[in-house]
């Protein structure tokens, strides 16, 4: 115990002496966290209160492209710019000047109308309700092409949401249109019986609770907890330079000579670098709880949930130190600790799901993620943070990821054991 | 002290053996000197018998204990001063020798008079607090052969110890290593300082290709060889003269 704790106190002495590595270590996962809550949050806001401006190009001159762009405006989503031209329209938004055009074609609130007209004298003449002396005439109408340009450039889910977001204004405009042929069909009177055109569904989002209190995820919240566990994982990169540096230096080679284990060498790293991950985690929580909001950004909730989120920063730490400790033993030089250990970091976040979710994955990928401590870390920060989970819902995740640790420092020792043997 | 019999050691992908067959038998209390050109195989016969290599044959006994069976008693017996500084150049000479002490068991007042002691007697003690990295060549010399000293080794391999020192520097590491024989030491030290070792050593043996060329005492070396005025003489005599540059 005692050349463990003096272990210790050499490698954290090792760490306070360089304060330029260990501003990195601690100040740019916060950089890292305040950025990617800034995008995000800016991108979701952009969604919902930022206005995108897009273009309009009204070949239509009717009811219908006056109702669209009413609606487009009503949606407080877009900044409708009207263009007469839809090749300038296309050129614009192809070049990036503008990131969506609208091209609604001739005719359209004419055919629609007449589509309807037909459909709806088609429906009353079934019924014996048509009037007297006139009958159906169905003339063929064509379809209509309500043409949307992107920009190359903008994200597919984006671009998703934009689409469906026009699609539902359209089909609202030509249900509303449908109700009013009917009523005009079946009275001539304006103060006669009118349909209600308002929803008859609605929906509502029910989310967790804790003590009664609705609990409303915000980007903090999802954010926070899995950049925190990418910070965290990044710990294998100056872990393992620490090592390869000890290799270098001819350290490494004194202490084969003294009477002290690998695993009381590994141990003192480890008590080290794992107070470092708990320290960028509590740093984490601060900057979600303090200074999101004075920058503008949702607060981090940590209410009743902060003693269980360090219980899993804890395991997290322990599983990408014994990842850090066998990089560390394996390579031989910076050149292949660094870079392979920085890749391997994204690699498994990407694994992980810290930046697109598990469950859109294709199902190869998802069992793959599975194999991710990453994954671990971030199921059970997500239970914490987002579905109050108690800490029997996350002792699986906890125990997987104590498993690697002990399995990578096992696999660390023996590999030394077996190198070094004589 | 030291039995080392048929010791043998051939790298991966290496077409020679760099240390063959080799026999040797170093008494308690001796300076033993391993001599011999660039490449001849010292380094690796010092790795040898400080557990850092393992031979492909052979084997060999220091007190009488070998590596197999007694591993943390023949670590404790030893004291390697490996060729490089192997000290952290970012902490202070003192937390050094703290350290490397607290890994053989040394602790709190012991060990905290016996680092004291050392530095004053190698003249570091105004420098106990500054950091390896702005020592000297020098002092980095000094301080590590501290840091492998501290627990008193029975025997002391050192790798070529006074290699990029100043002379100052090299006559105190000498004098001090000559102490500590006198208080018990056996030491075995590989050098390319012939004169050195001349003085320095009760015992040498040259080493070329990986076998012993010759041994015997540097007096003895000198008058049987016809025409060797001094070790280097000998030196030259038995390994020549050509350049031993070889990847």
């Amino acid at each position: 115990m005692y050349k463990l704790w003096n272990s210790a106190y050499k490698e954290s002495l090792l760490l306070t002496r360089d304060l330029g590595g260990l501003t990195i270590l601690f100040v740019m996962p916060l950089v890292l966290i305040i950025t990617i809550t800034l995008i995000q949050d800016s991108s979701f806001k952009s969604i919902n209160k930022t206005k995108i401006p897009v273009l309009l190009v009204d070949n239509d001159k009717g009811k219908i492209s006056k109702s669209v762009s009413e609606s487009l405006k009503e949606q407080n989503l877009f900044d409708v710019v009207y263009k007469e031209n839809e090749e300038e329209a296309r050129n614009l938004v192809f070049k990036g000047a503008y990131q969506l055009a609208i091209v609604i074609p001739e005719n359209l609130s004419k055919d629609l109308e007449k589509k309807i007209n037909q459909n709806v004298e088609g429906v009353l003449a079934e019924f014996g309700l048509e009037e007297e002396g006139k009958h159906p005439v169905t003339s063929e109408i064509k379809t209509k092409e309500v043409r949307l340009y992107f920009d190359p450039a903008i994200q597919q889910s984006f671009k998703l949401s934009v689409k469906s977001s026009i699609d539902k204004m359209i089909s609202e405009i030509e249900t509303k249109s449908i109700y009013k042929a009917f009523q005009e069909q079946l009275s001539d009177e304006e103060s006669a019986f009118s349909f209600n055109s308002e929803k008859f569904i609605s929906f509502k989002e029910i989310t967790p609770k804790l003590d009664d209190d609705e609990v409303l995820p915000n980007s903090a919240q999802h954010n926070v907890p899995a950049w925190t566990l990418f910070a965290i994982f990044f710990i294998i990169v100056p872990l393992s330079i620490n090592m390869v540096k000890e290799k270098s230096q001819g350290t490494f080679v004194r202490l084969r000579t003294n009477p002290v284990s690998y695993a009381t060498v590994l141990g003192g790293k480890t008590i080290v670098f794992l107070v470092v991950c708990l320290i960028q985690f509590m740093l984490m929580m601060l900057v979600g709880i303090y200074l999101f909001p004075a920058i503008g950004l949702p607060t981090l909730d940590v209410s009743g949930k902060i003693f269980l989120a360090f219980i899993v920063a804890l395991f997290s730490g322990l599983a990408a130190v014994g990842l850090g400790l066998l990089l560390g033993t394996v390579a031989t030089s910076q050149e292949q600790a660094a870079p392979f250990g920085a890749t391997f970091v994204v690699v498994l976040a990407a694994l992980g799901g810290v930046w697109v979710p598990v469950f859109i994955m294709p199902s190869f990928m998802q069992f793959i993620s599975k194999l991710s401590p990453m994954n671990w870390g971030l199921n059970a920060f997500y239970d914490v943070f987002l579905r109050n989970a108690g800490l029997s819902e996350i002792i699986l995740d906890l125990l997987l990821l104590f498993l690697f640790f002990l399995i990578t420092t096992t696999i660390s020792i023996v590999y030394n054991n077996r190198k070094n043997a004589v | 002290m030291l039995q080392i019999q048929q010791l043998s050691k051939k790298y991966k992908g290496a077409e020679n053996f760099s240390v063959s067959n080799l026999s040797l038998n170093i008494e308690d209390g001796e300076i033993f000197g391993i001599l011999g050109p660039n490449g001849a195989g010292k380094t690796t016969l010092i790795s040898m018998l400080c557990s850092l290599i393992k031979p492909t044959s052979g084997s060999f006994l220091i007190n009488g204990l070998n590596y197999t069976n007694n591993k943390q008693e023949l670590k404790q017996l030893i004291g390697i001063v490996p060729q490089e500084y192997a000290l952290y150049p970012s902490l202070t000479a003192y937390e050094n020798l703290h350290y490397f002490g607290s890994m053989y068991g040394l602790k709190g007042k012991k060990l905290k008079n016996t680092i004291c002691d050392y530095l004053d007697k190698l003249g570091l003690s105004e420098f106990s607090n500054k950091k390896i990295e702005v020592f000297s060549g020098g002092m980095k010399r000094r301080i590590n052969l501290i840091a492998s000293i501290l627990h008193q080794p029975k025997i002391l391999f050192l790798d070529e110890p006074t290699v990029g020192v100043d002379v100052q520097s090299k006559n105190v590491i000498i004098k001090h290593l000559q102490k500590l024989n006198k208080e018990g030491t056996t030491i075995v030290y590989t050098s390319h300082h012939l004169n050195e070792a001349e003085k320095f050593c009760t015992r040498v043996a040259i080493i070329d290709h990986g076998k012993i060329i010759i041994k015997g005492k540097p007096s003895e070396l000198i008058n049987n060889k016809e025409n060797a005025h001094n070790l280097e003489d000998v030196f030259i005599a038995f390994t020549g003269k050509e350049l031993r540059d070889h990847v």
